[in-house]
């Protein structure tokens, strides 16, 4: 198991460099102009002053070497000098500058150049880290929410296979699956906000928690988006849940299991439900890099600027470094979270084996 | 008590109401405590310099200043400058070669150093560096040297006589900044200073207390601010993100926020939200005018890319003036206001709408004439000879390729202009391009607005400030995007007289405002009613919504609509 971890993590470096290399391509043929969105007032010398001063004027190869280079080297170098800086962990390691580098004509150490954002002329990665929290409290909150209530109506729909509870989840979950959030937030801000006044629509993104009526605050506003993409995912996942139960209720073990004199809780929650979780806690592993990603959508309806809004503001600004950067973790995320839903997939089923 | 005195305080109690009223917005600092405001576009930078982003502008309004602004009707009110300089103060030289600022004194910025006029100086320093990209250069075109006669005096020479000499230092896109602050900043290291363009140290009512980029921004007031009673709130929150109507329902529906800016609504959706009744929309109209621009030279695709679109091949249907005055006659401002724009919205006949001194009274436009049209069209020549309900002229169908960006209130437009235009025997295709591509300026691509591969296109545009000498001449001869200009140019018409460019260097030339008022106004009347090269439609005014507790909003066209948050309070109940 360890040599195919190690295989596939070796593995996994070609083809993370062969994304970044279609991503960039792709946002260079892509149309846009940085540009685009300074008023017609402003001259074309000036934006052309501007472009180049953005690093536009340089050939592709160089860009995409620079980018790679500032994204491989020095980020983490950045990141490095950082926990030995600040950090509690390593905070008594002595302090790196990997990231400085000296001026010749100061003789001061300067910070080497970062990924930088086109739109706010700032470090990608610091704007990515301060929307994190936002993007992991709303979007992961969701998704525990939503698999704690598709698993037990995934249980109970197949225990109860074609009763009225089994129907009417059935109708719930394609309602889920096919009302974009796009429908479900704005309805849900109109009837809780709107007319009935209960919740904030626009999410607060500096509230600290630091008491009771600030938590209750942050649970209010969290209300709303979490429900949003909670449907969604439960939607998926009781579906998935259902139909894996009612592969294993039919099974041979089962009717043994009945026959022993087993009670019917101890047959389904556990040698059914078990079995059952194989399928599904690969679909849940699948799933964990979307909740970095943010919800691009629900983040816009509620205002909750994660990392989803990020990655949308980017892309109407053409901030290709920012895009770029963004979309790049995500294909980072999805080749380490497919590689644990492997190895997940050989500790919970002792047939599979990779060696 | 008798009855006389009992009068008597009725009439001191009247006497003093309005007393109350007024105090209610007088007072200490941060009396009013939290103000919320909404922008639908998130702000990226806090440095205008580096972003010609409105949103941007506007945010660094709150901190950072200039040395005057513009007010609501257009007038410089001087800021951070004692008085502004005119001829007749002597503040500017009579050859119009140089303009004196005097700052005025005591001011502080918001880290208690005092304000000097070497700020003032660093700051055109800093934009007119070559590597710095600065998004306002334009504000210092012509400027020769910038010098610091004393602590509070500073003087801009030009190269040539500036009629207009107010580019440097007015209005939101040309503010101080702090030389100590900025000092490691210039040219080329502009973008590394990052902490300096997200918090910029400055001398407006607001400090930035927390800038979160593209997300929110936290202020508080300026404890070093000028007026020692101003600004009535002790803090800020300009939250970004979302869409207009998200906004327009936090502040209209759900009184979250007290104020969000530019509401590019649909009118009946500004009207639905404002029965929530917690706030108001308020307008102001501009010089942004969505107008018709006719292409003077022929875009067919048969001609090789060397001369499509050039001044060498002329447009073989909208060369002739009464072509163009019958697409004009067809079009019905009126219906197109309502359902477009509303309260946002009013049909104009000039490229120059406001302010008032250059704004030509020509309303001939206003009344749609489809006969009128139809009498003209046939004068030219093109007559519906096959029966088909298209005019034809010479075997050549009367035929226009019509292109907007997308945006859904333009392909409204279109399809209504379409529609008038089929009414007078003219073929019309339509054609909508993504706003980031036709406003890209990409010379690779063959959709930018300045390409022009099209018969006619619709777009709007404004000038900056209040003169419109820099828009007008625009549309000077040369001027047109052309391949060997990279398809750089603001003549997007291929517009080409004399007698306009012989007015434009009178223009240029003169000082004394009424004659410039007169000047341009006859150039303005060239390029619209005269020649029908320029077909303006709606003269579209900024909406935004303002909580009804809100006060001393003045929505303001001419400068950042939070010019004057320092003078806005809570009304209260």
């Amino acid at each position: 198991m360890l040599n195919f971890t190690i295989r596939r993590l070796f593995l996994s470096i070609p083809t993370l460099l062969f994304i970044s290399l279609v991503i960039f391509l792709l946002l260079q043929l892509a149309p846009g102009d940085p540009m685009a969105q300074v008023p017609l007032t402003v001259p074309p010398e000036v934006k052309q002053k501007m472009r180049e001063a953005l690093g536009l004027g340089a050939p592709i190869h160089i860009q995409y070497i620079k980018w790679l280079h500032q994204f491989f080297v020095i980020e983490p170098a950045v990141f490095i000098d950082w926990l030995t800086a600040h950090s509690f962990l390593f905070g008594w390691l002595p302090d790196t500058q990997l990231s400085l580098v000296l001026d010749e004509a100061t003789g001061e150490m300067v910070q080497r150049q970062r990924v930088i954002s086109w739109q706010t002329r700032s470090p990608v990665m610091d704007i990515v880290i301060q929307r994190m929290p936002q993007t992991l409290w709303v979007v992961a909150l969701s998704y525990v929410v939503g698999i704690l209530i598709a698993i037990p109506i995934g249980i109970y729909s197949a225990y109860r296979h074609y009763s009225l509870f089994d129907q009417a989840g059935t109708f719930i979950t394609m309602i889920g699956f096919s009302i974009p959030p796009f429908f479900t937030g704005p309805l849900l801000i109109v009837i809780f906000s709107v007319s009935l006044g209960w919740l904030p629509s626009i999410y607060d993104t500096t509230l600290v928690v630091n008491d009771w009526a600030t938590f209750k605050t942050q649970f209010l506003q969290m209300i709303m988006p979490v429900m949003v993409l909670a449907l969604q995912t439960t939607a998926q996942i009781s579906r998935y849940m259902r139909s894996a139960m009612l592969d294993n209720l039919n099974q041979d073990y089962v009717r043994t299991a009945r026959a022993k004199g087993l009670s019917e809780s101890v047959v389904v929650m556990v040698h059914v439900l078990r079995n059952s979780m194989i399928p599904v806690v690969t679909i849940i592993a699948l799933g964990m890099p979307a909740i970095f990603g943010g919800a691009i959508i629900t983040e816009n309806v509620f205002k909750v600027n994660g990392i989803g809004q990020l990655l949308l503001t980017a892309l109407f600004a053409n901030d290709l470094p920012m895009v770029m950067t963004l979309t790049f973790i995500f294909a980072i995320l999805i080749v380490l979270f497919n590689l644990i839903a492997d190895i997940l997939y050989g500790v919970l089923d002792p047939r599979i084996r990779y060696d | 008590m008798t009855l006389k005195s009992t009068l008597l305080g009725a009439v001191a109690m009247t006497a003093l109401a309005p007393m109350v009223m007024a105090d209610g917005h007088t007072g200490e600092r941060g009396r009013d405590g939290q103000l919320n405001i909404i922008y639908w576009q998130a702000i990226s930078i806090m440095n205008p310099f580096l972003s010609g982003g409105t949103k941007d502008l506007e945010a660094a309004s709150l901190v950072i200043e200039p040395l005057g602004r513009y007010d609501e009707n257009g007038a410089l009110v001087p800021y951070l400058a004692a008085e502004i300089p005119t001829i007749e103060n002597g503040g500017v030289s009579e050859d119009l070669k140089s303009i004196t600022w005097k700052l005025k004194e005591g001011l502080l910025w918001s880290d208690g150093t005092p304000v000097t006029s070497a700020d003032v100086k660093f700051s055109a320093e800093y934009c007119m560096h070559p590597e710095g990209g600065c998004a306002q250069v334009s504000k210092f075109n012509g400027v020769e040297n910038v010098e610091a006669i004393d602590d509070l005096t500073i003087k801009v020479t030009f190269d040539d006589p500036q009629p207009n000499p107010y580019g440097p230092f007015m209005g939101a896109q040309s503010p101080i900044i702090q030389a100590a602050q900025f000092a490691d900043c210039l040219g080329a290291k502009a973008p590394e200073c990052t902490e300096a363009n997200f918090s910029p140290i400055g001398t407006g009512p607001f400090t930035v207390a927390d800038f979160r980029p593209n997300d929110v921004i936290q202020l508080e007031a300026n404890p070093n601010f000028r007026d020692p009673n101003k600004p009535a709130f002790a803090e800020i929150t300009l939250k970004g993100g979302g869409d207009a109507s998200a906004a327009g329902r936090a502040v209209m529906e759900t009184g979250e926020f007290d104020y969000a800016w530019n509401m590019q609504l649909a009118p009946d959706v500004l009207a639905k939200m404002a029965e929530g009744g917690y706030g108001k929309a308020v307008s102001a109209f501009g010089t942004l005018v969505e107008r018709l621009e006719m292409n003077l030279t022929n875009p067919s695709a048969d001609l090789p890319a060397e001369t499509r679109s050039t001044v060498a091949e002329p447009h073989p249907i909208l060369s002739d003036f009464k072509v163009r005055k019958a697409l004009s006659m067809a079009i019905d401002r009126e219906l197109l206001v309502e359902v477009g724009y509303g309260q946002a919205g009013r049909p104009t006949c000039n490229l120059v709408p406001a302010p008032a001194l250059y704004a030509s009274e020509n309303t001939e436009c206003f009344a749609q004439d489809i006969d009128g049209a139809k009498a003209l069209l046939d004068e030219a020549g093109w007559t519906d000879s096959d029966g088909d309900g298209i005019r034809d002229k010479d075997g050549e169908k009367l035929s226009i390729l019509f292109q907007s960006s997308t945006n859904a209130v333009r392909q409204d437009f279109q399809a209504l202009i379409k529609d008038w235009w089929n009414q007078i025997g003219i073929e019309t295709e339509l054609r909508n391009v993504d706003a980031s591509v036709f406003f890209g300026g990409d010379p690779g691509s063959p959709d930018t607005f300045q390409k022009f591969y099209a018969d006619v296109e619709m777009y709007a545009n404004n000038f900056d400030g209040t003169d419109p000498q820099a828009y007008l001449s625009q549309y000077r001869c040369g001027n047109e995007p052309k391949p060997s200009s990279q398809w750089q140019g603001e003549n997007i018409n291929r517009f080409c007289n004399e007698e306009y460019d012989a007015l434009l260097d009178d223009l240029a030339e003169t000082g004394e405002l009424e004659k410039r008022g007169a000047i341009a106004k006859k150039l303005n009347e060239i390029i619209t009613k005269d020649t029908m090269t320029i077909v303006p439609l709606v003269d579209r005014g900024r909406v935004s919504v303002a909580s009804n507790t809100l006060g001393g909003v003045v929505l303001n066209v001419w400068d950042s609509e939070l010019w004057n948050v320092a003078d806005w309070y809570r009304i209260k109940e």
